[in-house]
C-alpha cells in the first residue's frame, strides 16, 4: 500500500524534510525565550513586592527608616549610598580612564597599546569578590594608613569630616572606581580610535599640538562614545555587590560625609535577602531589586543610543 | 612659533595620560602579585582534597565549593548555552527583520540587569515555591546570566562567516538548514567554543546571585535539590569570618578563581586572535 501522502500534506512533507521549517521555529522559540524570560523577570520582581507596594506605595522611595523588627521600611539610605558611591567612583574613574584611552589610542605604538588593552581587559575579567577581598585587607588598612593625609588637604570639606573608621562610602567608592576603569578605559579607545585621521591631521596642519588636537579635536568628535562608556560604567557601578557590601559599612541612614558609614541597595539586598522573614520584609528587598532593576536599565539605555550614534558618525 | 607655555601643557598633558595607563595596568599586576603572595603560596593540597574543618581545627579544605562551582556551572551551561546560540543561529540566520531587533534589545537589556537582581529571580521561582536553597536555582541564575553573552557572540561569530561559504553550500542544493548546521556552524566552531569558555569564566566568580540561591554548605551536596558550596560564596564567607585561619584559606581560594578565570580568558583570546589574523 502507498502511504506516502498526497496533496497540501505532501507539499507540507516536502518543507519539512528540508528542515528549514523546524530550524526556524527552533531558533525562534530560544529567540523568543529570551523575550519571555525577561518579561518573567519583571512580572516577578513586581508581583512579588506587591504588600510593600500596598503598604508604603511610592513614600517606601522617600522613606529613610529601615526597621525589620518593626515593619518599618523605606528604600532612601540605599538609594543614596548607591547614588553617592557610584557618582564618587565616576569622578575617579572619568578622569583616569579617559586619560588611560588617549594615551593608548593616541600615543601608544599599536602592539604596545594592543598588548596593554589585553591587560587592562584582564582586570575587568577580575570576579567582584576578589575586589571585595582586596577591599577588606588592603584598602581599608591603606586609607586608615592615608587619612591624615587625605585630612590635611580636603578635611576643610564637609565631605570629608567626622570619624573614619576605615568602612565607609569613599571606600566603596575607590573599590568601585577600579572596577569600572576597564570599561571607560577599553570602550573609550575604540570611539577614539574610530575617529577620522583626517580630523587629526587638520588639527595639526594649522600647527596646533598633540594634546590640543586630542582635547579640542579628537575628544569633541568621540564625545558622545564616552558618554556612552561613562554610562555603561555608571550602570555596572550601580549594581556592583560583593566589593561594595564588604567596605561600605552597612548602616542604613544617610550622612553628607564620605567617611561616613553607608549601604546600597544592591549591598543590603546580599546581607539580609537569606535571612529575611515575612512577606513584607522579603517583599521590601524585592522591591529594592526592582528599584535597582528601573536604574540600571534607563542608564544602559542611555548608554546604547550614546555608543551607537557615536560609531555610525564616525564610519559615515 | 609654538609659546612655551603650549609645549608645556602638550608635555605635561601627554605624559599624565602615560601615568593614567601605568595606574590601570599596575592594579592588575598588584592584584596578581598579591594574590600570589598571600593565597598561592600558602596552598596545599588539602585545598583540593578536603572538606571544611570546624572553626578552631585546622587544616580544612574547600573540596565541595570546588565540586559545587563546577555543578553550578555544568548546569547554568545547559540552561544558558543552547538558548542562547540557537537564538544566535536565529539572529544571524534568519533574522533581519524588527523582530530581530527587539531580540537584540531585550538582549543588551537583560546583559545589563545586576547580577544579583538575577539572584532574586532565581529565588522566585524556585526556592520560594520549593521552600529550601537549591543547587537547582543556582544554576538557574548563572545560566540565566549566560544567555545575553551568549547570544550576542554565537551571533557575532556566524555573522563572520563569509556568505561565499553559505553560496556555495546552496548552490550544491543543500537546503537553508542543511546550510546552516553543516556548513556555517563547524567554520565558526573556534569561536563558538571561545564565547562559551569566555561566558563560564564570566560567571564563575559570581557571588551576589548565589547567597540566597545556592546558598552553602558545610559538607558535600548530593543531587541537585541540596543548597551546595560555590568558591566564590565560600571566599566570601571566608574574608569576612573573625577566624585567621579562614581568612587565609580566603586567600587560597582567591588565588585559584582568579587563576581559573584568567587562564581561561588569556587562553580563549590567544585563540580569538589568532583567527582574526588567518582571517585578514
Amino acid at each position: 500500500m502507498n502511504t506516502r501522502p498526497s496533496g497540501p500534506v505532501s507539499a507540507l512533507w516536502q518543507r519539512l524534510r528540508s528542515g528549514d521549517d523546524i530550524a526556524y521555529v527552533i531558533t525562534l522559540t530560544s529567540a523568543l525565550t529570551i523575550l519571555a524570560l525577561t518579561a518573567l523577570l519583571v512580572f516577578e520582581l513586581y508581583k512579588n513586592s506587591a504588600v510593600p507596594r500596598h503598604q508604603f506605595g511610592w513614600s517606601f522611595l522617600v522613606t529613610s527608616t529601615w526597621d525589620p523588627v518593626a515593619g518599618q521600611f523605606g528604600a532612601l539610605p540605599f538609594i543614596y549610598g548607591t547614588v553617592v558611591t557610584s557618582t564618587l567612583a565616576l569622578f575617579m574613574a572619568i578622569p583616569l580612564g579617559l586619560g588611560a584611552a588617549i594615551f593608548l589610542a593616541e600615543l601608544a605604538p599599536s602592539r604596545i597599546s594592543n598588548a596593554l588593552t589585553f591587560l587592562i581587559e584582564l582586570l575587568a575579567a577580575v570576579p567582584s569578590v576578589i575586589f571585595g577581598l582586596l577591599g577588606i585587607f588592603v584598602l581599608v588598612p591603606a586609607l586608615i594608613a592615608l587619612e591624615p593625609a587625605i585630612r590635611s588637604v580636603l578635611g576643610w570639606t564637609p565631605l570629608f569630616s567626622g570619624p573614619f573608621y576605615g568602612v565607609s562610602m569613599f571606600s566603596a567608592g575607590v573599590v568601585l572606581t577600579v572596577m569600572i576603569i576597564p570599561f571607560i578605559i577599553s570602550i573609550s579607545r575604540e570611539v577614539i580610535l574610530a575617529v577620522p585621521a583626517e580630523q587629526r591631521d587638520g588639527a595639526l596642519a594649522l600647527g596646533a599640538t598633540k594634546w590640543e588636537t586630542t582635547w579640542d579635536v579628537v575628544i569633541p568628535f568621540a564625545r558622545q562614545g564616552i558618554m556612552g562608556s561613562i554610562f555603561l560604567a555608571l550602570a555596572r557601578s550601580l549594581g556592583e555587590t560583593m566589593a561594595v557590601t564588604v567596605v561600605i559599612g552597612n548602616d542604613p541612614a544617610i550622612h553628607a560625609s564620605l567617611f561616613a558609614p553607608g549601604y546600597s541597595i544592591a549591598a543590603v539586598i546580599a546581607n539580609e535577602f537569606a535571612e529575611a522573614t515575612g512577606d513584607l520584609y522579603l517583599g521590601s528587598l524585592i522591591e529594592l531589586g526592582l528599584v535597582l532593576f528601573g536604574l540600571t536599565i534607563v542608564i544602559n539605555g542611555l548608554a546604547r543610543v550614546l555608543v551607537l550614534s557615536t560609531t555610525k558618525k564616525g564610519a559615515s | 612659533m609654538l609659546s612655551v607655555r603650549r609645549r608645556a601643557v602638550n608635555a605635561v598633558m601627554l605624559s599624565l595620560t602615560g601615568v593614567c595607563t601605568l595606574l590601570a595596568v599596575g592594579t592588575l599586576l598588584f592584584i596578581l602579585g598579591y594574590l600570589f603572595v598571600h593565597g598561592g603560596t600558602s596552598l596545599t593540597m588539602n585545598f583540593f582534597t578536603k572538606l571544611p574543618t570546624p572553626v578552631g581545627e585546622l587544616g580544612g579544605g574547600m573540596a565541595n565549593a570546588l565540586l559545587g562551582s563546577a555543578k553550578l556551572l555544568l548546569l547554568a551551561t545547559c540552561i544558558g548555552v543552547p538558548i542562547g546560540f540557537l537564538g544566535g543561529v536565529y539572529l544571524a540566520e534568519f533574522g533581519g527583520s524588527s523582530f530581530s531587533f527587539v531580540v537584540r534589545y531585550t538582549t543588551d537589556l537583560l546583559n545589563g540587569v545586576p547580577s544579583i537582581v538575577i539572584g532574586i529571580f532565581a529565588y522566585t521561582l524556585i526556592v520560594l515555591p520549593q521552600g529550601h536553597f537549591s543547587t537547582l536555582s543556582g544554576g538557574l541564575a548563572l545560566g540565566v546570566m549566560m544567555i545575553p553573552i551568549a547570544i550576542r557572540s554565537s551571533e557575532d561569530f556566524l555573522r563572520a562567516v563569509p556568505v561565499s561559504l553559505r553560496e556555495g553550500a546552496m548552490a550544491l542544493g543543500a537546503s537553508k538548514a542543511k546550510t546552516i548546521f553543516t556548513v556555517v556552524i563547524p567554520a565558526a566552531k573556534a569561536g563558538l567554543i571561545t564565547g562559551i569558555m569566555l561566558n563560564v569564566a564570566r560567571v564563575a566568580g559570581e557571588t551576589a546571585p548565589l547567597i540566597f540561591t545556592a546558598f552553602g554548605n558545610r559538607y558535600w551536596s548530593t543531587g541537585w535539590e541540596q543548597p551546595t558550596a560555590s568558591l566564590p560564596v565560600m571566599i566570601y564567607t571566608y574574608a569576612i569570618s573573625p577566624y585567621a585561619d579562614w581568612k587565609q584559606q580566603a586567600w587560597s581560594a582567591g588565588f585559584v578563581l582568579l587563576m581559573l578565570v584568567l587562564t581561561i580568558n588569556i587562553f580563549a583570546r590567544m585563540i580569538l586572535s589568532k583567527r582574526g589574523h588567518a582571517a585578514r
